[in-house]
């Protein structure tokens, strides 16, 4: 079979992460780890295109990485003799005889047996030692293998500050000694919750950017996918890790109709729900209901839950608003954020009214963030109070980043106007 | 096997009286002895205020010799435990329980050279 450079690309994306994460157990530094299957990858984008994919791509790469790892181990000798030895006899996995090197190259495994280090790869990166930003750029170097160009463009940050917050982070890990490891039963809930942070904010931003000309950047929420689906995958009885997959799964069924054919939004209501990916929303809510009944319910599964709740609402008019409410009930006592206090304020004016609602916005502590604004302004205009709703929609407008939104709420206020001008003009 | 030092920053000032001082001393004098009995404890010290303090500067071959502290902020250096732990994670422990028995941030940095 011959390979091309999208063969080899595929397997970069499938494989990079799972070969740094073995060879950094045996290495015992990022760096090497990342060289070795760095080396490993720019060898087979020369030699797959002229040999033909070989039989297991993903055991090719990694017996090369380790290759070149023992290439320059001996090469450069830096190491002392003792550690020089503990290093290859983690990559051999066994004790060092004669003819270790020699050993580590024999055979390629296939595919399922390969070794996968890489929960301990997501605990290092993830440790709550390291700032949030960091640890969202290294998830995404070392699991996802996205250059620090791509990083830095995917988030709108200058490539040299997210350079600088990779190499920092790495020193760190090796200077405070940020261990290698899962943690254990104790340690895990508070661990784990850092985990899904670093691949919710990655889904957050590919959903709807915090800046710039598109609604979202597909490329960082399908990467945050692929990272959800790899932990669902190694951590199958953690119900929050399918609740936030399950989230994520539903959010993105709606993309092909969260904007128009011009890249306009569309509000949830006004979505054309045979537009929505019924794959990913069955996959979805089959993964809620299987996560509820583990029966320890956190808030990425309640905000899942809801999301499923829409996704089962064959058109908005029959949208279950009243369990909506119940769950963000749930999720408030969880979580009491103002964010979710704004949301179930959205839901009790669907059922109660938009005076209700607007009565709980309004002692929500959010007037710097745009949403709220947005939410008042709309609740303001179904009252009829066109006049609030008009501040409301120019105070969004001033603080949201996101052309595609700051477009949508011009638009709202411009149709306010419209409405308003024949009143006034009478 | 890395060492790491464990700073308590107080604020600065008098101390609290003495029935909120003493079952706090009690309860780090406690983690004090576990960190002894695990064969984690290298050392550890309490320090007198920042108006004990004394600060020398070299300039050229002299040495000037001036009232200290060398920096005046809301918070200083109170005290210091020096552990030799595994990784990060143990260490971290051992400041949680600090933090939670004083009430004071806890600052944990690794020592670079000079351990054993």
């Amino acid at each position: 079979m011959l390979a091309g450079p999208d063969d080899v690309a595929d397997v970069y994306r499938r494989e990079y992460g799972r070969a740094v994460s073995v060879l950094a157990r045996s290495l015992r530094d990022l760096d090497a780890a990342e060289e070795a299957v760095q080396e490993a990858f720019a060898e087979a984008a020369r030699t797959w295109p002229v040999t033909g994919l070989p039989p297991s791509p993903a055991g090719w790469v990694l017996t090369t990485a380790r290759r070149r790892a023992v290439d320059r181990l001996r090469r450069e000798g830096t190491r002392g003799v003792r550690e020089h030895r503990a290093v290859l006899e983690g990559l051999v996995g066994g004790a060092v005889t004669a003819s270790a090197e020699e050993v580590v190259m024999s055979g390629l495994p296939v595919d399922e047996h390969l070794p996968d280090d890489r929960l301990r790869l997501v605990f290092t990166a993830c440790h709550p030692a390291l700032a949030l930003p960091s640890r969202v750029a290294l998830t995404l170097r070392l699991l996802g293998g996205l250059t620090t160009a791509e990083i830095a463009h995917a988030f709108g940050v200058p490539e040299a500050t997210t350079a600088q917050r990779i190499v920092r982070a790495k020193a760190k890990i090796r200077d405070a000694g940020i261990p290698y490891r899962v943690p254990g039963p104790a340690e895990l809930p508070d661990r784990l919750a850092g985990v899904l942070a670093v691949v919710h904010v990655v889904f957050t931003e590919g959903h709807t950017a915090t800046a710039g000309p598109e609604l979202g950047r597909v490329d960082l929420a399908t990467e945050a996918v692929r990272l959800g689906r790899l932990l669902a995958r190694l951590m199958p009885d953690e119900p929050e890790v399918l609740g936030l997959l399950a989230l994520m799964l539903l959010a993105e069924s709606r993309r092909p109709a969260r904007t128009d054919d011009d890249g306009r939004i569309v509000l949830l209501a006004d979505q054309d729900r045979s537009r929505w990916d019924e794959a990913l929303a069955w996959e979805g809510r089959t993964l809620v209901r299987r996560c509820l009944r583990l029966g320890r319910p956190g808030p990425y599964q309640l905000q899942a839950a809801i999301a499923a709740v829409h996704s089962d609402a064959p058109s908005a008019d029959r949208t279950d608003w009243p369990q909506v409410v119940a769950l963000y009930d749930h999720l408030h006592a969880l979580t009491p954020t103002p964010f979710v206090a704004l949301n179930r304020a959205v839901a009790v004016a669907e059922v109660d009214g938009p005076a209700a609602g607007l009565a709980l916005v309004d002692a929500i502590p959010l007037e710097r963030n745009h949403l709220w604004h947005a939410v008042r302004a709309d609740l303001l205009r179904r009252l009829g109070r066109d006049d609030d709703a008009a501040a409301a929609y120019a105070a969004a407008i001033e603080r949201t980043g996101n052309d595609r939104e700051r477009a949508f709420l011009t638009g709202r206020l411009g149709a306010l106007g419209a409405a308003r001008a024949p009143r006034g003009q009478a | 096997m890395t060492q790491y030092v464990l700073s308590l920053w107080e604020p600065v000032g008098p101390p609290p009286p003495p029935e909120l001082l003493e079952p706090v001393m009690v309860e780090v004098g406690r983690i004090d002895q576990d960190m002894r009995d695990e064969g984690v404890w290298v050392f550890a010290a309490g320090l007198h205020g920042p108006g004990s303090s004394t600060v020398l500067r070299s300039d050229g071959d002299e040495v000037l010799t001036v009232d200290g502290p060398y920096v005046e902020a809301k918070e200083h250096l109170g005290g210091f435990s020096v552990v030799v732990v595994e990784d990060v994670d143990a260490v971290l422990e051992w400041g949680r329980r600090l933090t939670r028995a004083t009430g004071l941030p806890i600052e944990v940095r690794p020592v670079r050279h000079g351990g054993r």
